[in-house]
């Protein structure tokens, strides 16, 4: 993991939390990007939990179209065709009869894992060019703070994704059916909305973003591509939408949140505390679990989730 | 398969100076789902400005034939003409640009949504990206024109059954539509909600907006039902069906409510064969005392709710749906934790769990009996063991369970409770509702029973069923049990209870012995106006 060098008379406490925000915004953007497509994927009432495969199809794909164009943007396009490919397949499955949507996301993890990993055997070596990185510590004088400010493009292309997202949810038309799908399917059939077309579309478009999400891991951070590239971000992603209740600004936070999280060990480890270094990598799952439970009931629905939302039908 | 129509005519008839043709007409409607003919050449004429009456008994084809008008899904033979002229109607968007719309039986609305958004939702066509304000501001003032009112802003799942069904023929009147088609549209209202809504129908039918006038124009109303009070009361003309097939039409004012009920039978209704027995006041069994539960959303759905039934009595909870009877039910079959209360049967605390339940005799019918009472999949045999499955005969030395054993259990019972079934190895999920109702019956009734919780047992049966299902209660009450029934449909408690009580928002607001009863002020309980 990626320690902070660089010194400055910033304290090692004021050291940890620029770490830890420059942590959370490098290791937050798959988990934005895949959280976003699984929120408008669900908002349509059906659950993607293929994205893990898309993710690292993508991070495969978008490594390997730029290292053959030598642009990375091209890469993160491939990507995010990849991921529409991937989500076509589980929405034309999900609308065969008597199908289920999470057996069908399960299988298509493994096959999206599986097929990157054939593909991409060629691409373990050769370098890729690198998406750009945005500065946005040139105020400061600190080396520190402008280190943990050196924010990568995808993620201000993330936090405007958020915002898209949120404003085609609310004030659109497409906005507007696909929520309609997503809380009752039967007065979406009483407008006369094909249903499975609606479905099939947004987790295509759920499916480009988790792709673009992948493209970060290779072209960005780690930035190469091998096959222990993803350790599971694109399920994590699937369960923090639920965590953010289908809301694309608490899917941001929601992903800052574990991002940060993830980056307390590594930030501790720059100032010296090394003890207990595993410990706090596992911060973010902790922490995401104890947030689960306690905001969870048991006798009480989840606020917010879509109507035609249900794990098995 | 398609609509047997020609031509792709649509629009509006327009005023002609003949006779007005009929404002739809259906002719020669036919539909069949697999082996059965739902609908069997049905031919219907709505005149203009119209409140027709569509009777008939559940099965009957009510729906099947609104349901092809409609173009939810294509008849197979038949035609549909509105305003005199051919319709191609392949979905309810083409039956909505007819200005024909429907309000289902269901709500079709969306929970999560604003009365607003729901309105909003519902119209052909949007803008691409909406200026909330400016169409709250214009759903505001169509409200404004309408005879009954919602605030815009407040979410549908807010809003209570009531002003749900209006919200859904507010949408249709938002929409333009000149025929409304309504499916059973008081079935979840109190008898004087049910009178006001249609009232107002009837209103716009006669001319305008309720007597305000207004450039909407007359309504022409088709509405499906099987209250002969509402039929008599406000319906101008009726055609019924029985079995798919058209079993009379006429004026409502040329007949009376026998002559349309033999039109729906065909012969005279079946009777409860079980009649009342009178006997002493006997010792309470079942008593609950200041119960509270919450719903799915934690909102309080029953508080502080007593009530004592006695050995022998059936006590009916009349109430609209939704006001916490559900929830009730759910604590009383251990589906659901109380927040607060006790529960006693025969003097001891019961909470639901499976060895009190067996000790001391509970049993439950609750509704949507193959949701909550059965396990589709499973057998009819092994759904009828659930109560005794694991226990002596059907478990030999405590593991392992007898097959056989259920299955001859099941085999006797099938036949005492003539439950129609391929065999006590068919899926019970593959039985029709009735005979699933009836499978349930057996398992809960054919032990000793002292405490039966029903919830709504009859709904969605037909007669002869619904007839044997009331016979069966009214015999585990002469037997002796403590019966509790829960009922939207209050002739059903009408026939059955010995007490009435009323629950409004999860309380008990009213109650009072079947002698003394009175609908009107039950009806009022009911509203929560008392």
């Amino acid at each position: 993991m990626g320690a902070q060098t660089g010194g400055g008379g910033v304290s090692a406490a004021a050291g940890v939390a620029l770490g830890m925000v420059g942590g959370a915004i490098r290791i937050s953007t798959p988990f934005l990007f895949v959280s976003l497509g699984e929120c408008i994927t669900e908002k349509s009432g059906r659950v993607n939990l293929g994205l893990e495969g898309t993710l690292v199809m993508g991070a495969m794909a978008a490594y390997g179209v730029s290292y053959l164009t030598s642009s990375p943007w091209l890469g993160v396009l491939a990507a995010g065709g990849c991921g529409v490919v991937l989500g076509a397949l589980h929405g034309w499955l999900c609308a065969r009869p008597r199908v289920n949507d999470v057996a069908v996301g399960i299988a298509l993890m493994l096959f999206g894992v599986g097929l990157a990993f054939f593909l991409g055997k060629p691409l373990i070596g050769p370098t890729a060019p690198h998406l750009p990185s945005v500065s946005l510590g040139w105020w400061s004088a600190s080396g520190q703070v402008r280190s943990a400010l050196q924010v990568n493009a995808l993620f201000v292309l993330g936090l405007v994704t958020t915002a898209a997202v949120r404003f085609v949810l609310r004030k659109t038309r497409w906005g507007l059916v696909i929520r309609t799908v997503g809380e009752s399917a039967d007065a979406a059939r009483a407008m006369g909305y094909d249903i499975a077309r609606v479905r099939l579309l947004a987790t295509m478009a759920g499916g480009f973003l988790a792709g673009v999400g992948g493209s970060f891991l290779s072209l960005f951070y780690p930035g190469s591509w091998n096959e222990g590239l993803s350790s599971g971000q694109g399920l994590m992603a699937v369960a923090l939408v639920i965590f953010a209740r289908w809301d694309p600004v608490r899917c941001l936070l929601a992903s800052l949140l574990f991002g940060g999280a993830s980056a307390l060990g590594p930030a501790l480890q720059s100032v010296g505390v090394t003890s207990g270094y595993y410990l706090f990598n596992a911060a973010p799952y902790v922490l995401t679990l104890a947030i689960i439970v306690l905001t969870s009931s048991r006798d009480r629905a989840l606020l917010g989730q879509p109507a035609e939302l249900r794990m098995a039908r | 398969m398609s609509v047997g129509v020609g031509v792709g005519l649509s629009g509006d008839a327009g005023a002609t100076a003949k006779p007005a043709p009929p404002a739809l007409e259906a002719i020669g409607l036919s539909k069949r789902f697999g082996t059965v003919l739902a609908l069997d050449d049905v031919s219907l004429q709505l005149e203009r400005g119209s409140v027709h009456a569509l009777l008939g008994e559940n099965g009957a084809g009510k729906s099947t034939l609104v349901k092809c008008v409609m173009g939810y899904y294509p008849a197979d033979a038949g035609r549909v003409l509105v305003g005199g002229l051919e319709a191609r109607i392949a979905s309810p968007r083409d039956a909505a640009a007819l200005g024909v719309g429907m309000v289902y039986q269901h709500f079709t609305l969306v929970d999560n949504m604003t009365v607003a958004e729901n309105l909003v939702l519902a119209r052909r066509q949007h803008p691409f990206i909406f200026d909330w304000a400016a169409e709250v501001k214009e759903v505001a003032a169509f409200m404004a024109r309408m005879p009954f009112r919602l605030d815009p802003g407040k979410p549908v799942r807010m809003l209570a059954a009531g002003e749900k069904q209006k919200l859904e023929i507010l949408k249709q009147l938002y929409l333009g539509s000149s025929i409304v088609i309504l499916d059973e549209p008081t079935s979840v209202l109190t008898p004087s909600e049910a009178n006001e809504v249609l009232g107002l129908l009837r209103g716009m039918a006669q001319g305008g907006q309720g007597g305000k006038g207004g450039k909407e124009g007359r309504l022409t109303i088709l509405m499906i039902s099987h209250k002969f009070r509402e039929v008599m009361a406000f319906a101008d003309e009726v055609t019924v069906l029985r079995r798919g097939r058209l079993a009379g039409r006429g004026r409502v004012a040329d007949l009376t409510p026998d002559a349309m009920a033999r039109m729906m039978v065909g012969e005279e209704p079946p009777r409860a064969t079980q009649t009342r027995q009178a006997g002493p006041a006997r010792a309470t069994v079942l008593e609950i005392a200041d119960l509270s539960a919450d719903d799915d959303l934690g909102t309080p759905a029953v508080t502080n709710f007593s009530l004592r039934v006695r050995a022998g009595e059936i006590v009916g909870i009349a109430g609209v749906s939704g006001n916490g009877q559900e929830e009730l039910v759910e604590v009383l079959a251990g589906q659901r934790e109380p927040s607060a209360g006790r529960i006693e049967v025969s003097g001891t605390r019961y909470r639901a769990r499976r060895a009190e339940m067996r000790g001391l005799k509970v049993r439950c019918l609750p509704d949507e009996p193959l949701r909550n009472a059965c396990v589709g999949a499973m057998s009819v045999a092994e759904n009828i063991g659930f109560r005794r499955f694991d226990r002596h005969p059907f478990t030999r030395g405590g593991t392992l369970v007898s097959g056989r054993a259920l299955r001859r259990n099941a085999e006797a019972l099938i036949v005492e409770y003539g439950i129609r079934t391929p065999g006590p190895d068919a899926p019970i999920g593959s039985l029709s509702g009735g005979n699933v109702q009836r499978a349930v019956l057996a398992r809960e009734l054919s032990e000793d029973v002292a405490v039966l919780v029903a919830s709504n047992p009859c709904f969605g049966l037909d007669f002869a069923a619904v007839a044997e299902i009331r016979s069966r209660l009214m015999e585990a009450r002469n037997r002796g049990a403590a019966v509790l029934l829960i009922s939207a449909d209050l002739d059903e408690i009408f026939a059955l209870a010995d007490r009435i009580v009323v629950i409004s928002e999860g309380r008990a607001v009213h109650e009072t012995p079947i002698g003394q009863a009175d609908l009107g002020i039950i009806g009022r309980h009911m509203a929560g106006h008392a």
